[in-house]
């Protein structure tokens, strides 16, 4: 037995796997941080499941932890604490940091905190230009050598076509996933909102859907000729998801994310003038919500990512106009998607898990992510029909900026497991030895 | 029944009842005998302060609401922006509070940002009077515009309302919206499409790009300002091309009702959006509407003030 690790038996889960279609009632083993054979487990701690689902460790292929730079906002340790208790088992956390995650020291510097801070896994990513300023390319190569899986220049986009098309090119040299935070730079403007009926009614600057639409479009043509993976992240617009359904029948290779956020929330929101509703990209009209649940069902999008995006009290509690982009959501993507998505038919719970793991893993090309023994126990645990109030003030985040405080959800995550080690446990009346 | 005025803050008129809205009209139409009078002043609000808190330029506003005040005997505090702490990267809220905190009563409010003091009123046991806010709110424009034209028609319900201009950018279309519709009037926004949002449609409002189609039938037209400041893009190719198909000229008047309001919140760019043949013509309320302006703000003051609970 490897010492501080627990053995286990986890009884009676509903097993819903993706990566091997098995959605069955049993067993699970776990020795020395391995899925092992329930019979063949060492002195285990038994849990007792009985009602719940045990899938496949969530993986959010984006976050932004705030360390190095701002850690009035988030920590690598606070971070990954919320993730974890979010039922998130890994995370990519984006490098729009300061100083950016565009050099191997930075990167050397993440990976020399999370060893020590993270209590789940932090699949790096690196920048696609210098200090991400859309102008030079990042030592992409060293980037590769210093342990990236992705690349991005999240909050920014790169304006430059010509640019972007090398960089598509120079990844796939190197195996990298291109994502992309897609926004033109003349249509954005100083636009804080949706432009349409409640940007004109708040009098807010809005950005137009055409804004996200146009350098999705753009990212296609560049995928098409470079035959290389372009990701499209926090997709928000319908036109923009149906570009994206267009282009991945036509077999470039182009994947998307959605955001629960604009899953759960349109822009009448905005008339409040809270903060809180404040993010980029901004939400939109319920035909371009209904647009993206559509496109989670048809597989159009295959990840949901939270854009997990911490600003302190301080920062939020401004005008409107002043104030930052971007909401937590680590710890309210599941419940929210479990409510928004699955207790409304729209998606089965397979379909649901797909978008938290199979999404993520083909993007970042990580194997054996599935509930098989010989694998690493990398497992969530969440009871879909558990109904409880969203409380911002038990969550692990060091930010608080969340409109979802207050709503009531059907849907909870009771455990979260890396390699073996329970790094969130709410599974304390389950023990049964 | 009389009806009991409730609130500590006036913030925009989408908010506002139709009976509020005409609450605050009448009560304004008493104070306007009290600047008619030869002692221009009364005791409503002795002992309270208010502070005209601007942090975007104004002179005809902030004047309107000062003298406003000092006919009401309020104590009167004028904080500029460019002379806050808010230079000094204090946040907005904190200044609030730090005013709060010496006892003042009322904040009049103007800010570059929409809903900043939908913001701040959620945050200060003062009352806040909204002096415009960005491209959102401003209400007491809106009231003395309306009160204006109930003067000259007696009503609003029925009439036809056209506002003409830079709508995109413009608080003071915003607040007129609201308020005309909630009094049953007719009303188009008119102006180039670029400034124009076909998004009034939504809220019952006609939007016609075509200033013909625009004025012709028109009771009232309120020409607003080209705000050269708001335009930071480009929406129109030139002045004299907008004073081309969009101005109001003598020639335009020809083809409206011959008892048409013509109306301007000011400041005026003239030759631009009005001629001046119009804006100084027989039909032109401008400068009644500044006078109406002070009854309005000493109306909305004392109603408001008079909620202020601390």
């Amino acid at each position: 037995m490897i010492e501080g690790i627990n053995n286990f038996i986890l009884r009676n889960a509903h097993v819903i796997d993706p990566y091997t279609n098995e959605d069955a009632i049993r067993d699970i083993g776990i020795m020395d941080g391995m899925l092992t054979d329930p019979e063949k487990v060492l002195n285990p701690l038994e849990i007792d499941l009985q009602g719940m689902v045990a899938a496949p460790g969530f993986i959010d292929v984006h976050v932004h932890l705030r360390q190095p730079g701002n850690t009035a906002a988030e920590t690598i340790a606070t971070g990954t604490k919320a993730a974890a208790a979010g039922g998130f088992t890994g995370i990519v956390p984006m490098p729009n940091t300061t100083p950016a995650c565009d050099s191997a020291s930075t990167i050397e510097y993440l990976r020399r905190h999370t060893a020590v801070d993270s209590v789940v896994r932090v699949y790096p990513c690196g920048c696609l230009t210098k200090n991400y300023a859309g102008e030079e390319m990042a030592p992409i190569g060293g980037l590769k050598n210093a342990g990236v899986m992705a690349l991005s220049d999240d909050g920014r986009c790169v304006q430059n076509h010509d640019l972007m098309r090398h960089i598509v090119e120079y990844a796939k040299s190197f195996n990298l996933p291109v994502l992309d935070h897609c926004e033109d730079n003349f249509l954005k403007g100083p636009g804080t909102v949706h432009e349409g009926k409640w940007s004109i009614l708040c009098g807010l600057e809005g950005m137009p859907s055409a804004t996200e639409e146009l350098m999705v479009e753009r990212d296609i043509i560049l995928a098409r000729m470079a035959d290389w993976k372009i990701h499209i992240q926090h997709i928000s617009a319908k036109e923009s998801v149906a570009a994206v359904r267009r282009a991945r029948k036509e077999g470039v290779k182009i994947t998307a994310e959605a955001t629960p956020h604009h899953i759960a929330l349109t822009d009448e929101k905005i008339y409040s003038y809270d903060t809180n509703y404040k993010m980029n990209p901004p939400l939109r009209t319920e035909t371009d919500r209904q647009a993206i649940i559509d496109a989670l069902a048809d597989g159009t999008i295959t990840i949901i990512a939270t854009d997990h995006a911490p600003h302190t009290l301080t920062a939020k509690m401004v005008e409107f106009d002043v104030a930052p982009f971007g909401i937590i959501g680590l710890e309210t993507a599941v419940p929210i998607c479990l409510t928004e998505l699955y207790h409304t038919g729209r998606l089965s719970l397979m379909q649901l898990i797909s978008k938290f793991t199979l999404g993520p893993t083909e993007l970042l090309n990580i194997a054996d992510h599935s509930l098989t023994n010989g694998n690493p126990a990398d497992i969530t645990i969440f009871d879909p029909d558990f109904e409880y109030v969203i409380d911002k003030e038990k969550f692990y985040s060091k930010s608080r900026n969340t409109p979802f405080h207050g709503m009531k959800v059907k849907g909870k995550v009771f455990g979260t497991m890396v390699c073996g080690r329970l790094v969130f446990d709410d599974l304390a009346e389950r023990r049964t030895k | 029944m009389e009806l009991k005025w409730t609130r500590k803050d006036l913030l925009s008129l989408k908010e506002l009842s139709p009976e509020e809205i005409v609450f605050i009209l009448d009560t304004a139409a008493e104070f306007k005998k009290v600047s008619e009078r030869n002692v221009k002043k009364v005791p409503a609000l002795r002992g309270k302060t208010v502070v005209n808190f601007f942090v975007e330029p104004s002179t005809r506003t902030r004047v309107s609401f000062e003298l406003a005040e000092m006919r009401l005997s309020a104590d009167v505090i004028n904080v500029q922006a460019s002379t806050s702490s808010l230079k000094k990267g204090e946040t907005l809220l904190d200044t609030i509070k730090n005013l709060e905190a010496l006892q003042v009563d009322l904040f009049v409010m103007r800010h570059s940002a929409p809903g900043a003091q939908e913001f701040i009123a959620q945050h200060t046991k003062c009352g806040v009077v909204n002096a415009g806010d960005g491209a959102h709110s401003h209400p007491t424009q809106a009231l003395l515009d309306i009160f204006t034209i109930r003067e000259k028609f007696g009503r609003i319900n029925g009439l036809k309302v056209t506002i003409l201009g830079d709508i995109l950018h413009s608080r003071v279309a915003r607040s007129n919206v609201w308020g005309l519709l909630k009094l049953g009037a007719e009303v188009t926004v008119a102006g180039p499409s670029t400034v124009v949002p076909k998004e009034f449609e939504s809220i019952g409002v006609r939007v016609c790009h075509n200033l013909r189609d625009a004025v012709k039938d028109a009771d009232v037209v309120n020409v607003l300002r080209i705000q050269h400041e708001r335009l930071n893009a480009s929406f129109f190719p030139s002045d004299s091309e907008y004073a081309t198909f969009f101005g109001l000229t003598p020639a335009v008047l020809n083809y409206m009702r011959p008892g048409a309001l013509i109306m301007h919140p000011g400041p005026i760019n003239r030759d631009v959006e009005i001629s001046s043949a119009v804006a100084d013509g027989k039909q032109s309320v401008i400068l009644e509407q500044v006078t109406n302006g002070l009854a309005v703000r000493m109306a909305v003051l004392f109603l408001v003030a008079g909620c202020v609970k601390k």
